[in-house]
């Protein structure tokens, strides 16, 4: 061969920088193209349109629980008895695994809405059961009380309160 | 041969399972003639093409649901909710086009070059299985988005297996698993459509195997006699196909963005319809010139076995061709027949096409015959009687004297 690859002054040929503009073109394009397969598994449209829930709470007698469906999970929606609501707040904070208080936890003290969901594994907790008063749940044994907070057992935190508000006095919109 | 990896634990894997080994010897050091041309890229765009069907297809089926009730909304579904649904079923749709375009390339290359040829009969043979897999593939998959052209397609091709005596009409009721296209025929036809990728995959390992046992043919046709005739597979054809690859995937994205439906049929966004059947039904254009050979015949039986005979006749090439040269550049009646056999194969793409009529069923027939007189009397023929130019020594041979100035090659001639 009679020709060669002219090298500028600082060693950098060329060739190097095809070499960086290919590869470098090559490796956003394929991103690119990489892109689609992976938010495909994100939630359709069809799935983020089913984004709130409304509950109608005239039904629920006090001492009562309605379960309802948020987003795929259970929601429980508990009318709370002035005992359920008193040993809630009677609670030295410092004791609690996760502290807070109850009044952190309610829109309306007698009604507790949250996400059914335990927070060590997934289960889903069973009402009037534990040594809290409040749900226990049977998959590791974590104990909630009447506010749903962790008392004992494996499960980190407490049960997750969903955003939601009162559309009016017996109707709730959850989402 | 020898593969001595530097980095210590590719060699420690190279010790136990010599597939690092193996991958260097395909992928880098395997010596491929140094004239290939840009027909010898098809090949590796088949395999591309294979794995753009399957990564997508393996996408769409998490959102497609394989039930006569759901199946066509769910396709919708993945055109309009799941994100970037639209570009994935577009790619899958387009791309089992555009797997068939660069497969047919890759064949016809082979016929021109006599690639089917002692000692590559079994690589060619490999290469129509995988042809005939790719067409079930493409058959079952055009049936699971179950519109009009789903239903009627699967209910045209699977009667015809109907013609076969005696025991037709058991094996059709088999086939669909009822006493019409139904539910257990879509359900059967996911579970292959999904499982048969994989066999081609399976076979295409073994084409490739069998390739490199053999070696690459080249445009001489002549074979690799010593090292100057061959060069490393990396760089040089890795960056041949590379760049053949970025040219077809400007034309893929042609398809893709802006004629997605260009080679679909509109009545196909109609749901199926199991009590009326559309005026015009025709395959996908990939199957069209089989199609116009059974219509070509009006006979039941007849057509069918023609239609198939159509592709197992390739299967003989290696025999039916009595010539010993490979190449057609160096047989000039070969050579000019080779372009009549292309033009006969696109008179029957287009006859297929449209309706079996007139004319139409006039030239199917002649195109038809054509087809197996250039086959089966031709091939043999040309071969015992055509004079072949003289063969160059050599791969090198051939290719330096393309370099010599034109008054040395006339001095030379």
């Amino acid at each position: 061969m009679t020709t060669t690859t002219p090298e500028e002054e600082n060693g950098v040929k060329r060739r190097d920088f095809l070499y960086i503009a290919a590869g470098g073109l090559g490796a956003v394009g394929t991103a690119a193209a990489i892109w689609p397969f992976i938010s495909q598994m994100n939630p359709s449209a069809d799935v983020l349109a089913l984004s709130t829930t409304e509950a109608d709470l005239s039904g629920i007698e006090v001492g009562s629980e309605l379960t309802v469906v948020w987003q795929g999970k259970p929601i429980f929606v508990r009318h709370r008895t002035e005992q359920d609501i008193a040993s809630a707040e009677d609670v030295d904070l410092a004791t609690l695994p996760d502290p807070q208080p109850d009044s952190e936890r309610v829109i309306k003290p007698e009604w507790l809405v949250m996400i059914g969901i335990c927070t060590h594994l997934g289960c889903v907790p069973l009402k009037g059961q534990g040594d809290y008063g409040g749900w226990f749940c049977p998959c590791h044994g974590s104990h909630y009380d009447t506010s749903g907070r962790i008392r004992k057992g494996p499960a980190p935190a407490n049960l997750v309160i969903p955003p939601y508000e009162f559309l009016d006095d017996n109707n709730i919109k959850i989402g | 041969m020898s593969f001595e990896p530097k980095n210590p634990a590719i060699k420690w894997v190279e010790d136990r399972l010599p597939l690092p080994g193996m991958l260097h010897h395909a992928l880098y050091e395997y010596p491929t003639p140094k004239n290939l041309s840009y027909w010898w890229t098809f090949g590796s765009l088949a395999g591309f093409m294979l794995v753009v069907q399957i990564v997508t297809g393996i996408v769409l089926a998490m959102h497609y649901t394989p039930h006569v009730d759901h199946a066509f909304n769910s396709v919708e579904h993945i055109m309009r909710d799941v994100n970037y649904g639209w570009l994935i079923r577009y790619m899958h749709a387009n791309g089992a086009s555009m797997f068939f375009i660069v497969v047919y390339l890759h064949i016809f290359r082979g016929l021109y070059y006599g690639s089917y040829k002692a000692p590559r009969e079994l690589l060619w043979w490999l290469g129509l299985v995988i042809f005939l897999l790719m067409m079930a593939t493409a058959f079952m998959g055009y049936v699971l988005p179950w519109g009009q052209m789903s239903f009627w397609g699967a209910t045209v091709i699977t009667n015809l297996f109907s013609a076969i005596p005696l025991v037709g009409d058991s094996i059709v009721t088999w086939l669909w698993g009822g006493f019409a296209v139904d539910n257990p025929t879509l359900n059967r036809f996911f579970s292959l459509h999904y499982l048969l990728p994989f066999v081609i995959a399976g076979v295409v390992i073994l084409h490739i195997w069998s390739l490199h046992t053999s070696g690459s043919n080249n445009p001489t046709g002549v074979e690799i006699k010593d090292k100057q005739d061959s060069i490393p597979f990396h760089p040089y054809y890795t960056v041949k196909d590379l760049f053949g690859l970025a040219i077809f995937l400007i034309f893929f994205s042609a398809f893709l963005f802006y004629a997605p439906n260009y080679l679909g049929h509109p009545d196909n966004y109609i749901p199926a319809n199991p009590l009326v059947t559309p005026a015009h039904i025709v395959p996908e254009w990939y199957f069209l010139p089989f199609y116009a050979i059974l219509r070509a015949v009006p006979d039941k039986l007849g057509g069918v076995l023609l239609m198939f005979g159509a592709i197992l006749v390739l299967f003989a090439l290696p025999w039916l061709d009595k010539s010993r040269i490979r190449s057609a550049r160096f047989r000039p009646i070969y050579k000019q027949l080779f372009w009549i056999f292309v033009a006969d194969c696109i008179l029957l793409t287009y006859i297929g096409g449209k309706p079996a009529e007139g004319a139409y069923l006039i030239w199917g027939r002649i195109a038809t015959v054509y087809y197996f007189v250039h086959l089966l009397i031709l091939l043999p023929l040309v071969g015992l009687f055509e004079k072949p130019k003289p063969l160059p020594a050599s791969i090198s041979e051939d290719v330096l004297s393309k370099k010599k100035p034109a008054k040395e090659e006339a001095a030379n001639a």
